[in-house]
């Protein structure tokens, strides 16, 4: 009994100080404070708890209305807005990874709680307002059969879609409605286990590249060194041959790519790990430097070592380069949009940022769409929230945003896989 | 209620509860051996090993535990003395297996090393409590 005792204490303290002091320092920006790493004896998890919009509606500012333009889909992850207006939604669930440890088992079923209960489509919907009237009265299977996809990028009559597995490329002529043929393989992309299994996409400038990001086979290594392979980095692939290159390396899970008007500069938003605290490792936007390691998983926000990964390796930490701006720990971006003009004065010049939300955080951080103002080409202030209310007053959770996009008409698109929503932000016109 | 039978069947570990409680043995023990392998080698599918065996050691000391007490509870009173320290000592086994099967829960080497300990604690105090329940009974010591 008197070994007991005092375990039940430690065991105890260890619980309370897992759902300790989470107040929220500043991590916003090119320095967030980075508390030192901890976790209690149980990690902390705050799962959402999703409900209908009912009567709600997310909220944007003064000066712009959202509505949804299509609904009941298999779980919207990214879009495109092609060049006359239709926009393409991708839509499936990926992962599928083997359940390796205890952990596994309980962490999935937990999990599972806060997303959507639907099936992923594994398809291409197409929607178009044919009048310009802001419905989106025609809807239209583009591409099925897919498997999980989820990067879009259109170059000149090509559509090119990062499936979970490989990136295909269908032909693309203006006014399409549904693909004309199967897709053909672009090059396979790594997809053993496939723990983060979405990739994203981007295309250079003159559509020569393509950028592929692939995020990491773990949270940090617990699936052994083995498996991260081609993981946690960026592939720059040639469009016309298939093969591909290491552009950035060490960056966790880059969900979602965009390129730079004007400077043709590559940006990701990359979601960093977990488990060692509440306020680590916030996730960051950043531009995507070619030949940077960004630290995963020997460390995270540049020299910053992860204890938990061994062997050690001081070589590489060394060499690791700091993101440019935090998001905030745990938001989950999985959007990223360069804006336009036409989005209103503003929030002309910046990005805006798609936060699916935390499950392992109290209070949950994210459940937002934000913008980041630019100047001269470079994040020049504190995030501007501008799609909110995703997660309500009353910590029922109503939808999830993943991807942005900026329809340069002037308009936000946000694909939302909790409620299976297209919204649409546009400014109120006069 | 109290037992009916007489000393020497009474004293005598049922076969089903003899092999739980000698079944989580080598279970914590491989655990332990998982655990110091992954901490000299780095090699994670160690520790996986570790987490499942801990798994199933905590099943089936669970199960044994259960028995315990409810052996405990029918004892007569004046022959509680062997079998409450082991239950004590099982029940302490558990409660710091389930521990460090929580700890086997943080990832790649943020265990370490608090669950080369723990499993090291846990793999003595099954060993113990085996050793209790056996030879009390073996021996035949009543009263």
């Amino acid at each position: 009994m008197r070994l007991v005792a005092p375990l039940a204490a430690v065991a105890a303290t260890a619980l309370l100080s897992a759902c300790g002091n989470n107040s929220n320092p500043n991590q916003y920006g090119p320095n967030p404070t980075l508390p030192g790493p901890h976790r209690g004896l149980l990690p902390t998890m705050k799962i959402a708890s999703p409900a209908g919009w009912g009567d709600q509606r997310p909220e944007v500012p003064a000066g712009y209305t959202i509505t949804a333009i299509a609904t009941d889909l298999k779980i919207p992850r990214q879009t495109l807005v092609l060049p006359n207006g239709d926009i393409l939604v991708a839509e499936g669930r990926g992962g599928g990874e083997p359940k390796l440890t205890p952990k596994d088992f309980v962490a999935s079923k937990l999990k599972a709680q806060g997303t959507s209960p639907v099936k992923g489509g594994n398809r291409l919907t197409l929607l178009r307002d044919a009048n310009g009237d802001g419905v989106y009265e025609t809807r239209t299977v583009f591409a099925e059969n897919l498997n999980a996809p989820y990067g879009l990028a259109l170059v000149g009559n090509t559509l090119y879609v990062a499936d979970q597995d490989a990136l295909l490329r269908f032909d693309y002529r203006n006014g399409q409605t549904r693909a004309s043929g199967p897709p053909v393989v672009v090059t396979p992309l790594p997809s053993a286990v496939n723990h983060h299994w979405t990739k994203s996409l981007a295309a250079s400038p003159d559509g020569r590249f393509l950028y592929v990001g692939i995020g990491s086979n773990s949270n940090i290594t617990e699936r052994g060194m083995n498996v991260e392979t081609d993981r946690a980095m960026v592939w720059q692939v040639d469009a016309t041959t298939g093969a591909h290159r290491q552009y950035a390396t060490g960056i966790r899970n880059p969900t979602a790519l965009a390129i730079q008007p004007v400077t043709g500069q590559l940006w990701a938003v990359v979601n960093e790990r977990d488990e060692i605290g509440p306020n680590l490792v916030p996730d960051y936007l950043t531009s995507v430097r070619e030949g940077g390691f960004y630290g995963w998983p020997w460390s995270y926000w540049g020299q910053h070592v992860d204890n938990r990964v061994r062997p050690q390796n001081p070589a590489k930490v060394a060499s690791a380069v700091v993101p440019d701006y935090g998001l905030g720990s745990h938001v989950a971006a999985l959007g990223v949009a360069f804006s336009a003009p036409a989005m209103g004065t503003r929030f002309a010049d910046g990005v805006f940022v798609g936060e699916h939300g935390s499950w392992n955080r109290t209070p949950p951080s994210g459940y937002r769409v934000i913008f980041v103002p630019f100047t001269n080409g470079r994040p020049s202030g504190p995030p501007i929230d501008f799609v909110t209310n995703f997660m309500g007053k009353d910590g029922k959770t109503r939808g999830r945003p993943v991807g942005v996009t900026v329809d340069p008409k002037g308009a936000l698109i946000v694909a939302d896989d909790l409620s299976n929503t297209i919204w649409r932000v546009t400014p109120v016109r006069r | 209620m109290a037992d009916e039978r007489d000393p020497v069947a009474r004293a005598r570990l049922h076969p089903v509860h003899a092999f739980l409680l000698a079944g989580c043995v080598p279970l914590f023990l491989g655990a332990l051996l998982s655990d110091w392998a992954y901490s000299s080698t780095y090699e994670i599918q160690w520790t996986n090993f570790a987490s499942w065996l801990l798994v199933g050691a905590l099943v089936l000391a669970g199960f044994a535990l259960l028995w315990a007490l409810i052996d405990l509870l029918r004892a007569d009173r004046s022959w509680r003395g062997r079998p409450l320290v082991y239950f004590l000592v099982l029940l302490a086994a558990w409660i710091i297996g389930f521990i460090n099967a929580l700890v086997h829960a943080e990832d790649a080497w943020a265990k370490m090393p608090e669950a080369l300990i723990l499993s090291t604690i846990v793999a003595i105090l099954a060993l113990v409590a085996t050793w209790l329940a056996f030879s009390t009974w073996r021996r035949g010591e009543v009263k």
